[in-house]
């Protein structure tokens, strides 16, 4: 059970990678692969800044503008020097390994000993039920504070999803979501779609950096690999979501994302526990990508083969 | 209004794929003037219009809009004075988004967009008023995505969003070439209400020569990335569709001398 909590509460944490990348793949149609780069970016900067003694939550703040500022460097590269959206994304995800090695220092930093967000949760959540207190989940005993944790994340995580949701139903929101709609209708609308593009790429990895940075608060510790996979994970994530609602409406895509990042994360869990080897993990990660991505196309073609020979 | 001066273009200069599409071309349309433009296939008539649209630079010359040289300006900023429609109908409006979210983007052409919501009601009551008349029930399906829509009914709504705020110029182009005869009578005829209703300054390019004839007050043909023919009010009055006709004929066989004098010349000199 109480693994059970973790997996959710690591979701949680997740979705907010998956809201970057629903804004960067969904809304953009932006392939952009400098997420893998942009989450360790996110996790280094507040962890150095945390051990310098900094404010967590601004440390937080600031991995959102250090990761907003390397989706921007993305964005400028595609748009501006034209290079190939991928391959830009690219560049900086390999630009970023060398920053983020100069940002910590070394290749791991541990923030067992130091005051984080979750630190502040722990508190909190000592004050509302008491020190090393057990509540009843299901009738299984759990620990209360790593309820609370959940809680707050499951907080955190709604309240951005609600600011995304207003934001991309503000006018400056809207012409973001025709650009990746129809770029051509909305240039003629008096929109410079190259600075949406880099506005919303930029977007997407502060949100991004903002999940690593979260991740390496909740587990302790910064590592310059754990961004490896990432941008397939959140991509699987917003599937998921996308399989789960079918419905187009900004609201419930957004919901859909957040819950299909918790769900993904169960399912890895569960498989873990019935012995898959975490070797594996990636392989199949990625394989479930691929079956989602191709499943719906062939689906359609045996139906209308049906069609047809009927 | 809008002044063209001397303006030219070459795609794909130097290469096997060299197109010369415009020649220096000038043009001078007056406030409320609505233009059609004629032509052949690759006669550089929807070049000339993505000319002054800003969808490409221009090699030389220059273009004037409402007493500003607008030459150098991108695309989106044109776009503040110009409202556009497509000739394919998919091109003008985002699929994936609703009709009143399609409408409600084309308030604020060429306008500052900021964090206001996008979509007040007081808006969706006016769209509500300016879609009744269209009679395609479209008023009930507001929320809907436009994507789901047929060509028509998106023409008629892109047409509506380029005229929403009222634009210098009009750029229409061959607008109904993609939709089926009736349905494109209905744009048409709704085209000729909305420029009538705002007197607007109009550059239509179309391939029906019946349209040519009927709508506005000035018809161009272009011919070789150059204006062949112009008539002005006076003649347009007179103006038949064979005599249209006989003009794309004449510079048919103007085309075909050309080519076998120079077969002459090159077989006596090479």
């Amino acid at each position: 059970m109480t693994l059970l909590i973790g997996s959710i509460t690591i979701g949680l944490i997740l979705a907010m990678l998956a809201l970057g990348i629903f804004i960067s793949f969904r809304i953009f149609d932006f392939p952009d692969i400098t997420a893998e780069g942009s989450f360790t970016f996110g996790a280094a900067i507040s962890a150095a800044l945390i051990i310098a003694g900094v404010n967590p939550l601004l440390a937080t703040a600031v991995s959102f503008i250090g990761g907003a500022a390397a989706g921007m460097l993305t964005g400028i590269l595609h748009t501006r020097f034209r290079i190939n959206s991928l391959l830009s994304g690219i560049l900086v995800m390999t630009a970023l390994y060398s920053v983020n090695l100069h940002v910590m220092g070394r290749s791991n930093l541990p923030l067992l000993s130091e005051t984080t967000l979750f630190t502040w949760f722990e508190k909190l959540a000592a004050r509302f039920s008491g020190e090393g207190k057990m509540a009843m989940v299901l009738g299984w005993e759990v620990p209360a504070k790593d309820l609370w944790i959940l809680l707050f994340c499951l907080i955190i995580i709604i309240l951005v999803g609600l600011l995304l949701w207003w934001f991309f139903r503000t006018r400056l929101g809207t012409a973001m979501r025709a650009t990746g709609d129809n770029d051509q209708m909305i240039r003629a609308l008096g929109v410079n779609t190259k600075t949406m593009i880099v506005a919303g790429v930029a977007l997407s990895n502060g949100f991004i950096a903002v999940a690593g940075s979260l991740l390496a608060q909740f587990q302790g510790f910064a590592d310059v690999q754990m961004g490896i996979g990432m941008l397939v994970w959140g991509l699987a994530s917003v599937i998921i979501g996308e399989a789960l609602i079918s419905e187009r409406s900004l609201g419930l895509v957004i919901t859909g994302a957040v819950i299909g990042s918790v769900l993904f994360r169960l399912l890895v869990a569960i498989a873990l526990r019935w012995g898959m080897n975490p070797n594996d993990l990636k392989l199949i990660t990625a394989l479930f990508v691929l079956l989602a991505l191709v499943l719906p196309g062939f689906m359609k073609n045996t139906k209308k083969i049906r069609l047809t020979t009927r | 209004m809008l002044q063209v001066n001397n303006i030219s273009k070459v795609f794909n200069p130097g290469t096997v794929n060299e197109v010369t599409a415009l020649q220096e071309v000038s043009l001078t349309v007056e406030e409320g003037n609505f233009v059609c433009v004629l032509g052949t296939n690759g006669s550089g008539k929807s070049t000339l219009l993505n000319a002054v649209a800003g969808s490409f630079p221009l090699d030389s010359g220059q273009i004037f809009l409402d007493g500003r040289n607008i030459t150098k300006w991108p695309e989106h900023r044109r776009a503040a004075l110009i409202g556009r429609v497509f000739q394919n109908p998919f091109s003008g409006t985002a699929p994936g988004m609703s009709i009143q979210e399609n409408l409600a983007l084309a308030t604020r052409r060429g306008k500052s967009r900021g964090l206001a919501w996008g979509l007040p009601k007081s808006l969706v009551e006016a769209f509500k008023e300016r879609v009744t008349p269209l009679q395609m029930s479209l008023e009930e399906r507001l929320g809907n995505p436009i994507g789901k829509l047929s060509g028509g009914q998106r023409q008629a709504l892109t047409l509506l969003m380029a005229s929403w705020l009222k634009p210098k110029l009009l750029l229409l182009d061959e607008h109904t070439a993609a939709l089926d005869p009736k349905t494109g009578a209905k744009v048409i005829e709704l085209t000729e209400e909305v420029v009538r209703r705002d007197n607007l300054t109009t550059l239509m390019v179309t391939h029906s020569m019946q349209q040519a004839v009927n709508l506005g007050n000035r018809v161009i043909m272009m011919h070789r990335g150059r204006i062949a023919y112009d008539f002005g009010e006076d003649d347009k009055k007179r103006l038949k569709v064979s005599d249209l006709l006989s003009l794309f004929d004449e510079l048919r066989r103007k085309d075909q001398i050309d080519n076998t004098v120079a077969e002459l010349v090159a077989a006596n000199y090479i």
